[in-house]
């Protein structure tokens, strides 16, 4: 009954989004206030809908209704109450309906926080959410019902793959997803603005918190993502390149891009053209993202099931937004007016600078992950690109960007001076150059690119910092004046600051990582005894322990630091019998910043295969999105960006139109 | 600085950057680029030793031979024929005999396939789609062995 109840909801949706795609648009064109005002209480009832939909799929799990085909495949009775929560979204159906519940909150933010903006617009961005609504209701309802049921329920489920039964995916795919159908927004304000052929300073104001909320979650559900996937899949590395990866890298390279040029054309009315345009690909990746995950096309974990049909539909959805979209804007773009002149040398040419180069990472990554596919399609032969390509390339594409980077938030609009800023960097350069020195002693000269990438990352946390150190006046002045001009200081300052130094701490991480880790792999006894990084590990032996649906094998590692015990690591090998599969549970211990890293292999009478590694400084991988998150979060705090407050407190100096 | 020496500003640095963009991935493709091979694909194809291919297909039963120090041995068969790999190192958790696989290296000139990582398949009802398709040219697929659900 509550199966049903989901299926019918779900129906309902649709068929308010039909209603919310169709007349409001018609109301803008006709200025007829009435059919205009049809989209937001539909918004909101649209939400009502799909929130009833997964909370009837989230009963199913809980009460482990096997009769539910979804239910029996992604669940078993055993399974703890967190994983049945979880697992509502650890497959494809549900995921689906993840999607679109996430999609309706979005529709129903707009419409609740929406009223101060200009009715045809409100309701031409209402429409065009719903007109994805639509396409993806549509999707599931045909290719991918997850409330279909069985006419003879069987007794016990299938489990939950046993390697998505962790809790960092329980976050994962939520924040992915909050970040992908997030730029829905951003693109649904981009069609808007081209269906009504103007744009305008306010429309930034607009699109500047919804992008950047997208883009807050996108970064902490790729790095979410990564970790899980280093501590998960066991084998120490946090990212593969695989084309998955790329699938959300490439909608959050788009969006910092977007995110990058909606300020230029807040702030100066320029790059309209183009910040439309960003949208529109941004939310074009994310839907790509979606294709390349869910249509099977890929090998990944995340390709729940192989259905042609499901693939055929989502290309259709990709065709129709992507093509539909940027036919609209070759059409539509050029009556957008241009405006605000900069110099090449000033903090909107930083700010194309980063574009640029964001943009063409971003293709990049698009040509390396799509090429086997495209190849495939055409030669029937079947290729891999793998991470070579992607560290080239974009090793080399991020070393000016991330050397602008400081200098752009220095540079005055419209007319820079580079050698001033140049001046007020001098001190993160010195800093730089010592941190480079330091490698070079530390390490003896053995390759230029360790060195050199510290000190790049020095170079970006120090120069995000000068801004905010040089305004607060540090050792300067009283620590009482400082602290009381750190507190008055804008809240995007600190945001941006925060932003850009998290991508330096992130590098620094990645540096220390990929050219300081050790490994050793090894079969060892009960009390034998392994070195490694400087710690010394003894194998204590192993135990057998029966947990809720598997059963796991534990081997027991002493941690010694200069004949001091400092932890015990205990790695494990989980064998789950409903699907008759064994996932590796690694085991960390954090020392400061750095890990020791141990994995099981297979046992054999007594001797055991395991592999260590040691990764200094590996947790500034995933401290660098999480400081770059609360500098996003920041901004999204500061006043004049609000989330639903578009209008500034003092009326904007403004021809009139 | 007029307009419209702005403008060629602006496009002449963004064609440069597509261009230094569009050299390196034409650069970085010519090496990265690892083909997928069958066993058979292999040996029709006369792959020179110290190529990076992948191979794929299923774990021969009763071929798997361990070794001191975590070496392995064990031969990869698209049922028509059948290349032996040697590995060192930890299997993958769903490394099972008579099962899917993709393993990434070269061969040696004695024909063993050297390789430096293996994958293998997600869970039970899941099989990497190169190999299930390689499986299926050579008529050995068959459809309770999984892929489909």
């Amino acid at each position: 009954m509550i199966a049903e109840l989901g299926h019918y909801a779900l129906v309902l949706a649709l068929g308010l989004a039909l209603i919310q795609a169709i007349a409001p648009i018609i109301g803008a064109q006709r200025r007829d206030a009435t059919l205009m005002a049809v989209a937001g209480p539909t918004a909101l009832a649209q939400f009502v809908f799909v929130a009833l939909a997964f909370a009837a799929l989230t009963a199913c799990y809980v009460v482990s209704d096997f009769s539910v085909v979804n239910v029996f495949e992604n669940s078993h009775s055993a399974m703890p109450l967190i994983y049945k929560f979880t697992s509502v979204w650890g497959n494809h159906e549900g995921s689906m309906l993840l999607w679109v519940l996430i999609l309706s909150i979005f529709g129903a933010l707009v419409a609740g926080f929406g009223g101060n903006l200009p009715a045809t617009l409100r309701a031409n961005v209402l429409a065009v959410q719903s007109w994805i609504a639509a396409a993806f209701y549509l999707f599931i309802l045909m290719t991918s019902n997850p409330f279909s049921r069985f006419a003879q329920p069987p007794f016990e489920g299938r489990d939950l793959n046993p390697i998505l039964q962790d809790i960092g995916l329980a976050v994962h795919p939520p924040l992915l997803y909050l970040g992908y159908v997030g730029f829905s927004i951003s693109f649904s304000f981009a069609i808007a603005a081209l269906l009504e052929g103007r744009i305008d300073a306010a429309w930034a104001r607009w699109v500047r918190p919804w992008t950047l909320a997208a883009w807050i979650c996108l970064t902490v559900g790729i790095a979410m993502g990564s970790y899980w996937a280093y501590y998960e899949l066991g084998w120490g590395g946090f990212w593969f390149w695989d084309p998955v990866e790329n699938a959300s890298l490439m909608p959050w390279i788009a969006g910092t891009a977007l995110l990058h040029s909606a300020v230029v054309m807040e702030k100066r009315n320029a790059l309209k053209v183009w910040t439309i345009l960003l949208a529109i690909l941004t939310f074009s990746l994310s839907l790509i993202g979606t294709f390349l995950v869910r249509s099977g096309v890929l090998t990944s974990v995340h390709t729940f099931a192989t259905d042609p049909t499901r693939g055929v539909f989502i290309l259709a959805i990709l065709v129709m937004f992507i093509g539909g979209g940027l036919a609209l804007y070759a059409w539509r773009a050029p009556l957008l007016k241009q405006g605000g002149l900069f110099a090449p040398i000033s903090r909107e040419g930083a700010l194309v600078f980063n574009n640029l180069f964001l943009t063409a990472a971003c293709a990049t990554v698009f040509v390396g992950t799509m090429y086997p596919l495209a190849y495939s399609a055409l030669t029937g032969g079947v290729i891999s690109i793998g991470p070579p390509f992607f560290n080239l390339v974009l090793g080399i594409l991020i070393v000016p960007f991330l050397i602008v980077q400081p200098v752009g938030p220095l540079m005055a609009w419209k007319r820079g001076d580079l050698y001033g800023v140049a001046q007020r960097l001098v001190w993160a350069l010195a800093l730089a150059i010592v941190g480079i020195a330091a490698v070079f002693v530390a390490t003896g000269v053995k390759g230029v690119l360790a060195p050199f990438g510290i000190g790049l990352a020095i170079f970006v946390i120090a120069g995000a910092l000068t801004d905010l150190i040089e305004r607060i006046g540090v050792l300067r002045v009283p620590f009482a004046t400082a602290w009381a001009r750190a507190c008055g200081l804008p809240r995007s300052a600190w945001g941006t600051a925060l932003a850009h130094a998290g991508l330096g701490v992130a590098l620094l991480g990645i540096v220390c990582e990929s050219n300081w880790s050790s490994e050793r792999i090894l079969a060892m006894k009960p009390s034998d005894q392994a070195s490694i990084g400087g710690y010394d590990l003894t194998f204590d032996g192993v135990v057998t322990r029966q947990g809720p649906n598997y059963r796991e094998l534990t081997a027991r590692f002493t941690v010694r630091e200069g004949g001091n015990v400092i932890g015990v690591m205990e790695p494990s090998k989980r064998s789950f019998a409903s699907r008759n599969t064994s996932t590796t549970e690694a085991a960390l211990l954090t020392i400061g910043f750095s890990q020791l890293y141990a994995s099981l292999g297979d046992p054999d009478d007594g001797v055991i295969a395991v592999r260590l590694y040691h990764k200094p400084l590996v947790l500034l991988i995933w401290l660098g999105p999480v400081i770059m998150m609360l500098g996003g979060l920041l901004s999204l705090s500061d006043r004049r960006l609000r989330v639903g407050a578009p209008k500034p407190a003092k009326p904007v100096l403004q021809p009139a139109e | 600085m007029t307009r419209k020496q702005r403008r060629l500003t602006l496009i002449g640095s963004g064609l440069g950057v597509l261009a230094l963009a569009a050299a390196l991935v034409l650069f970085a493709l010519r090496d990265s680029i690892v083909f997928f091979n069958s066993p058979s694909d292999v040996l029709e194809r006369k792959i020179l030793a110290g190529t990076r291919i992948r191979l794929g297909g299923l774990v021969k039963p009763g071929s798997l031979q361990r070794g001191e120090e975590l070496r392995v041995r064990f031969e990869v068969t698209d049922g028509k024929s059948a290349i032996p790999v040697a590995y060192q190192g930890i299997l993958p958790d769903l490394f099972r005999e008579g099962q899917g696989v993709i393993a990434e290296g070269a061969l040696d000139v004695g024909g063993v396939f050297k390789a430096d990582s293996v994958l293998a398949k997600h869970d039970e009802r899941y099989m990497p789609k190169e190999v299930a398709d390689a499986l299926k040219k050579t008529g050995h697929w068959k459809d309770d062995a999984g892929a489909k659900k």
